[in-house]
């Protein structure tokens, strides 16, 4: 029946090669898609690189994933020893075993107990694989270390005829088969096992660099399909094994246009849209205790407090460490964990390979989905890597990010040493916007300068802002710009002072002047009023003596009358006129 | 006391290794040790669960659980001494 559904399944795919999907996280990625179906793959490497895991992992997401019963038949550890290895990984072998969802085969080969004489065959092996295949009716065989039988049967010639007719046997059974092999010294397997299976061969690797090894895994054939050929970290943790297709990049993912506010209202100004693109990357790089963290911690609060999940990656200061030091500026990041909105995920850089961490990221950005992530500080992974390895694995998860959408905040420690300048720069290229904290020391104190040296699509600010941490939160202040040039901290406090002095003398010289104006004033209005009364009284002489000319004239006129009537004699008239100023 | 020798063959079908390994077995079993022994024939084409218990890989395997220690001689058996010795025969002979 099993063989009769392969056979379906090839029919199908005439001009693809029917695959076997692992289960096991990034591997098919990296496979295109699993192991050949009905065939069997080599899995190579050194004592502790994880080939027995690798296998028996393939098996039991065999079994949990796609309800594919396998065989598992070990050459070298009991079952109840592979039950304890593996128990740690959450994987319950003695109840898939009572399940006839698996089967473990333990083949012991003892050479003290063997005596060979004459021709003989592996018959028996045979007949117990196919048993152990029929009776749980299992697709997925794994063969773990099938090279012990070196170790135990003398007859080669034999040993190898019978190995070539055991994969072919496999081959028919149209069971998907992993063997596992030692690495050799010049081959990929002691006993150049690659001979006989020749359609897929993974390479493990367990290298050591600078004391921190990194596992490694390389498809290095893989016959009639597609696959990923570069060396693959992969991390082995409590929950199995994780394969991180780390190099299949390519530049085309979605981008968005909806903006990820910083956390400080200034910075957003600062930055020209109000923040930073939703997926785009932040560096923010500042010399020692410049206030790198507070503002990471800032960008936490502010998108736990609109609903978005963070993942805070520290390598540098503990969990407890980061939110006992952000109370002191008023962020309660405590209450953002308990809300389970906040994740911290703390490693020292030491604990393993760079691309372990990568792998580690990858698994805990996967399994949180944040909408922003926090690395603290990205300047640590330099203990153990070269820059450029750390740049690399920056690359790699900036591309992650990207693709997934989430922002990034990484937090680079500065110090004024040539090569991590070159840190600063080799990331900064990567990054979408740079913030660049800087001391500036003057007058015996040491103030921090703000300025947001690019900003990808945006209109940000060429201005550097003074960067005022207070126990209420993250402030930006505008630095004072005067004759002396740039000024900060107390200088600028004191340039402040002192422009108020100038500012209230020159107000009280004003207030003086305009007084002594209104006195003028005053002194001037009264000599005019002076004058008035003077020409007044000349005016009243003039009009004084005028009217007695006219006075004078008037009566001389009258005079002149009387002097004529007189002359003329009409009395009458003198009566007349004595009449009427009676009757008036 | 002696103890008789408790022999199992393992075989996969009558092959003619098997064969041959079954005439062997019974020549030297009755020069060295005439009715001190028992021989089972276990067929795991029939039988293949039974390959598990005495851990067969090779056919034929014959093995030889009593007396102690547990030995186990694969192949046609076509060697003598080899058999012999396998089976503790010739040693104690010798001692």
């Amino acid at each position: 029946m099993t063989r009769k559904k392969v056979h379906a399944e090839k029919q199908a795919g005439i001009n693809e090669l029917a695959k076997t999907s692992t289960g096991i996280p990034g591997l098919d990625e990296v496979t295109l898609g699993g192991l050949p179906t009905g065939r069997p793959t080599l899995i190579c490497g050194g004592p502790g690189c994880g080939k027995t895991l690798f296998a028996l992992e393939f098996i039991v997401r065999g079994v949990e994933l796609y309800n594919e019963p396998g065989v598992f038949i070990a050459f070298e550890e009991k079952p109840e020893e592979l039950a304890i290895n593996v128990a740690s990984l959450g994987f319950d072998l003695e109840k898939l075993q009572q399940e006839k969802k698996i089967k473990v085969d333990y083949i012991h080969v003892d050479k003290t107990e063997i005596e060979e004489t004459g021709e003989y065959d592996l018959e028996g092996l045979f007949i117990r694989l196919g048993y152990a295949i029929d009776s749980i009716g299992a697709k997925r065989v794994v063969l773990d270390t099938i090279e012990n039988l070196f170790l135990g049967l003398m007859n080669e010639g034999i040993l190898r005829a019978e190995l070539r007719r055991l994969f072919t046997w496999l081959k028919d059974k149209g069971v998907t088969v992993i063997i596992t092999g030692e690495r050799g010294e010049k081959t990929l397997t002691r006993q150049g096992l690659e001979e006989y299976v020749s359609d897929c061969v993974i390479l493990l690797d367990h290298r050591i660099i600078n004391q921190i090894s990194t596992r490694r895994l390389r498809v290095v054939k893989y016959r009639g399909t597609l696959h990923g050929t570069n060396e693959y970290p992969f991390l082995i943790d409590e929950e199995g094994i994780s394969v991180l297709p780390v190099t299949s990049l390519r530049l085309d993912k979605p981008v968005s246009t909806n903006i990820v506010s910083s956390g400080i209202d200034e910075l957003n100004n600062m930055l020209g849209k109000g923040g930073f693109y939703k997926g785009s990357s932040v560096l923010v790089s500042g010399t020692a205790g410049t206030g790198k963290t507070s503002i990471a911690a800032s960008f936490i609060k502010h998108a736990c407090e609109n609903g978005e999940r963070s993942l805070y990656f520290a390598f540098e200061e503990s969990p407890m460490q980061i939110i006992r030091n952000m109370h002191s500026i008023g962020i309660d990041l405590k209450k953002y964990q308990d809300a389970g909105l906040l994740e911290f995920y703390a490693s020292r850089p030491t604990l393993y390979g760079l691309e372990m961490h990568l792998v580690a990221i990858h698994k805990a950005i996967k399994k949180f989905r944040p909408d922003v992530v926090v690395l603290d500080p990205i300047t640590n992974l330099i203990t153990v890597g070269s820059v450029s390895d750390v740049k690399s694995m920056l690359v790699r998860l900036i591309d992650f990010l990207q693709s997934e959408q989430i922002t990034v905040m990484f937090t680079a420690l500065a110090m004024n040493t040539i090569v991590n300048d070159q840190t600063d720069e080799g990331v900064s290229s990567l990054v979408d916007a740079w913030i660049q904290i800087k001391d500036i020391e003057m007058n015996g104190e040491r103030n921090r300068g703000l300025y947001v040296i690019k900003s990808r699509g945006m209109r940000h600010s060429n201005q550097i802002r003074e960067f005022v941490i207070k126990d209420t939160g993250l402030n930006l202040i505008d630095v004072y710009l005067g004759p002396e040039g740039v000024l900060t901290g107390s200088a600028r406090e004191a340039q402040k002072l002192l422009e108020e002095t100038g500012h209230l003398l020159h107000s009280h010289a004003i207030s003086r002047k305009d007084r002594e104006l209104i006195r003028k004033r005053k002194v001037l209005e009264a000599r005019i009023e002076s004058l008035k009364t003077e020409f007044e009284s000349t005016e009243e002489e003039l009009n004084k003596v005028y009217f007695e000319e006219e006075i004078k004239k008037d009566a001389e006129a009258v005079t002149r009358q009387k002097i004529t009537d007189l002359r003329k004699g009409v009395k009458l008239k003198t009566e007349e006129n004595k009449k009427t100023t009676k009757e008036k | 006391m002696k103890e008789k020798y408790e022999l199992r063959l393992y075989v996969a079908g009558k092959t003619q290794k098997s064969v041959t390994a079954l005439s062997n077995l019974k020549k030297y079993c009755e020069e060295h040790m005439h009715g001190e022994y028992s021989i089972e024939v276990i067929d795991l084409l029939v039988h293949p669960q039974l390959a598990e218990g005495d851990q067969i890989l090779a056919i034929p395997t014959l093995v030889k659980k009593v007396p102690e220690p547990v030995r186990k001689i694969i192949g046609d058996l076509s060697n003598e001494e080899k058999v012999l010795v396998g089976l503790d025969i010739r040693r104690r002979k010798i001692s």
